[in-house]
């Protein structure tokens, strides 16, 4: 067994200058270019991005679930006192499932359609806390009530295609809560649900994140998703993080000029005499290492010196940080915030 | 707090009737749905009898006024998808009439399948299986003029023309395949493709859902232009609620195939009637960490459309269900108008024996003289 023992004033996790490529035949996919953040126990990291930004790479980097014949993963990463870079495949599949555990967009494709929940749920804990299969059936019982799908026993015996969208998710939930982790890696769990139960779920992962105790890692590219559950947002453009601070800061006073862009386009207000501020252009391609800020062809505030250097990532305020050169000269408490407050 | 909209005239903008193409006259609504049902058979067993009927749309009727847009919002399984299918007739309808512009599509006088097409056509969600992977774009786009008769030559000047109208610069992208655009352009592509007709009415069925939001941003701006130059109507099917307050004039709610509510988009987002509309503005998440939402407004999901609920067919999640929801269907209400903003809903017909019904201005009126 893996030794378990933890201190609450330190980060669950530590990542510092991650990098992922990917090769496909001749060509590289510079995925993510150097991400670092931290994460306390207890806490909500929300790590917003388009497509493409590296967001979902970066958390599959986390639990090493990268293909290793085609991917590079380098840099540091630990989670409680793992080294993830260091383990081996067995420690890592030890790891994976108690101490980290993840749930993913699509409930019908992360469920195996041919065993029942129960069987699901019991086998994570058969295989990583080795109880019995009629304590594990228990448990299943346990943590199907716990997410609240109603008639749980008869839930039990039951099998993926007989369950709606949104109890397929809650019995997702339940089976990555299973072994106690105490971190979770949420990719878009809410993504693929309608708009009513998407709030069921997101209301129920906050209160067991909190009663629970857990560090979670959600990715999102829904900024209102993100608003329900962060403590702490991300936000990602092109394999790298330009924003990162409190949610309220990053969402109400944005510093860098793609998540300024980010919130403007979110249609909201009729439109039929005017246009949305949409972002021009589309995000770059990562087979190109660009030699400057990924973001500046799109950028309007853009100028010459954008473009000779990658920005670092500098402080605004506190702990929130922004990775833009113009960050001094740009408007800010300004237009978004004045739409947001107009949306209240 | 959001200042209140200002109501908007609904009554259609003088191009649309000034249209040389048009036939019924400004008031004729461009489309008419009268009492559309489409039941989806369940087969099973050895002889592959039919045992059950999936009620995908069940009873719908709605017009669509010319040059408007018309929004179609409601959860998976609502059969809004189904609607737009049978629409552009893709899948038969069991019972109900469509109209375009007066004339009853189908039938040995009325509109054939072909001529509806060239008025009216579709962009689906999914941008990537609807392109021929094996076409340059610029083919994909003069495919459907070539099938109505137009020389070589001729369709692919209008597709490049198109390919301008939508943003793509033709001499770049004429002879891309698919697989060498990104989400957005490929949307771009089958926007082009959808207007290669000259349609008057575009149905576009979640056509910016699958699309990042700042892709998505560009997209409804596109629409928004090519509406005004190209004199189009449109029927935009969306779960987003958001995208549709944004560009629909009316807009009709649906839930297990049936319309529970109808009317003018900002009356619908200032009051609406249906405890179902009301949950479903209330899912909407604002981007303020300080607006948390606290409870859920609806409990589960969807029931299933091959069982649904007797009577009303929200009542199972709905908070004010009574008896009289389980016996009796509710009626959408009369329209008075094509405009009138109506609901499916017993607390809004005095008459219903619901105790929550709202009473009327004629009773109030008398019980104030008694």
């Amino acid at each position: 067994m893996l030794d378990q023992t933890e201190r609450s004033d330190l980060p669950l996790v530590e990542v510092e200058d991650l990098h992922v490529r990917f090769f496909d035949g001749d060509e590289t996919v510079w995925a993510v270019n150097g991400v670092s953040f931290e994460l306390m126990p207890g806490q909500v990291l929300c790590i917003i991005g388009e497509s493409g930004s590296g967001k979902s790479v970066t958390m599959r980097a986390l639990m090493r679930l990268l293909p290793s014949q085609r991917s590079v993963i380098s840099g540091r990463i630990r989670v409680g006192q793992f080294d993830i870079m260091a383990l081996d495949e067995r420690q890592m599949s030890e790891l994976r499932g108690s101490t980290v555990s993840m749930v993913f967009q699509e409930p019908m494709t992360a469920l195996d359609p041919v065993y029942t929940l129960g069987r699901q749920i019991g086998e994570t804990l058969m295989r990583h806390e080795g109880c019995s299969r009629r304590a594990a059936r228990k448990r299943a019982l346990e943590l199907l009530q716990l997410v609240k799908v109603p008639s749980p026993e008869r839930r039990l015996d039951s099998y993926p295609h007989e369950l709606s969208g949104g109890l397929r998710q809650r019995a997702l939930i339940a089976m990555a809560l299973s072994c106690r982790p105490r971190l979770v890696l949420a990719d878009e769990p809410t993504t693929a649900l309608d708009a009513s139960v998407q709030i069921q779920i997101l209301l129920l992962l906050r209160k067991l994140q909190r009663e629970l105790g857990m560090g979670l890692i959600f990715v999102t590219h829904d900024l209102g998703v993100a608003a329900q559950i962060a403590d702490q947002i991300a936000v990602m453009y092109a394999g790298r993080i330009v924003e990162l601070g409190k949610a309220a800061d990053v969402l109400l006073h944005p510093r860098h000029p793609y998540t300024m862009g980010l919130l403007a386009s979110i249609a909201r207000d009729p439109l039929r005499e005017h246009d949305i501020e949409a972002i021009p252009g589309s995000p770059p391609d990562l087979r190109v290492i660009a030699q400057g800020c990924s973001f500046a062809p799109r950028c309007k505030f853009a100028r010459a010196a954008c473009t000779a250097a990658i920005p670092s990532l500098r402080r605004v305020a506190g702990d929130h940080v922004a990775a833009c050169l113009l960050i001094e000269d740009l408007p800010h408490e300004g237009a978004p915030a004045a739409v947001l407050a107009s949306l209240a | 707090m959001v200042p209140e909209p200002v109501p908007r005239v609904a009554a259609p903008p003088p191009t649309a009737a000034d249209d040389p193409r048009d036939r019924g006259g400004r008031a004729q609504p461009l489309l008419i749905v009268e009492n559309l049902r489409k039941h989806f058979p369940i087969h099973g067993g050895v002889l592959g009898r039919k045992n059950a009927s999936i009620k995908a749309v069940d009873d719908v009727s709605f017009a669509v006024l010319k040059g408007e847009t018309m929004g179609v919002v409601g959860e998976s399984g609502c059969g809004k998808s189904t609607l737009a299918r049978i629409l552009m007739g893709l899948v038969p309808q069991d019972q109900g009439a469509i109209v375009f512009d007066g004339e009853l599509v189908g039938g040995e006088r009325g509109l054939s399948l072909r001529e509806l097409r060239r008025n009216m056509q579709i962009v689906f969600q999914d941008n990537d299986s609807s392109l021929n992977p094996r076409l340059p774009v610029v083919d994909s786009i003069a495919y459907g003029p070539r099938v109505h008769g137009m020389g070589r030559a001729e369709a692919r000047t209008l597709a490049r023309d198109l390919l301008r109208r939508v943003g793509l610069d033709p001499a770049l992208f004429a002879f891309r395949y698919p697989h060498e655009l990104s989400g957005g352009q490929k949307q771009r592509v089958n926007v082009a493709r959808a207007l290669a007709l000259n349609p008057r009415l575009v149905i576009l069925d979640e056509a910016v859902s699958a699309l990042d939001k700042s892709i998505e941003a560009q997209v409804l701006n596109l629409l928004r232009q090519l509406k005004q130059t190209l004199n189009l109507t449109y029927v935009f099917i969306s779960h987003d609620l958001n995208v549709v307050r944004c560009v629909s004039d009316r807009m009709l709610v649906m839930y297990l195939g049936q319309v529970v509510e109808l009317g003018p988009t900002d009356e619908i987002y200032r009051e609406p009637k249906h405890p179902y509309t009301q949950a479903l503005l209330e899912s909407r998440l604002a981007v303020d960490p300080r607006q948390r939402v606290e409870a859920a407004p609806l409990a589960g999901d969807p029931p299933n459309p091959v069982d649904p609920p007797s009577g009303c067919r929200f009542r199972t999640r709905c908070p004010f269900a009574e008896e009289v929801c389980a016996e009796k269907r509710p009626a959408l209400g009369e329209a008075s108008s094509h405009v009138a903003h109506i609901v499916a809903c017993h607390m809004a017909d005095p008459q219903s024996g619901h105790s929550r019904t709202a009473p009327s201005p004629q009773r109030a009126a008398a019980a104030l003289v008694g």
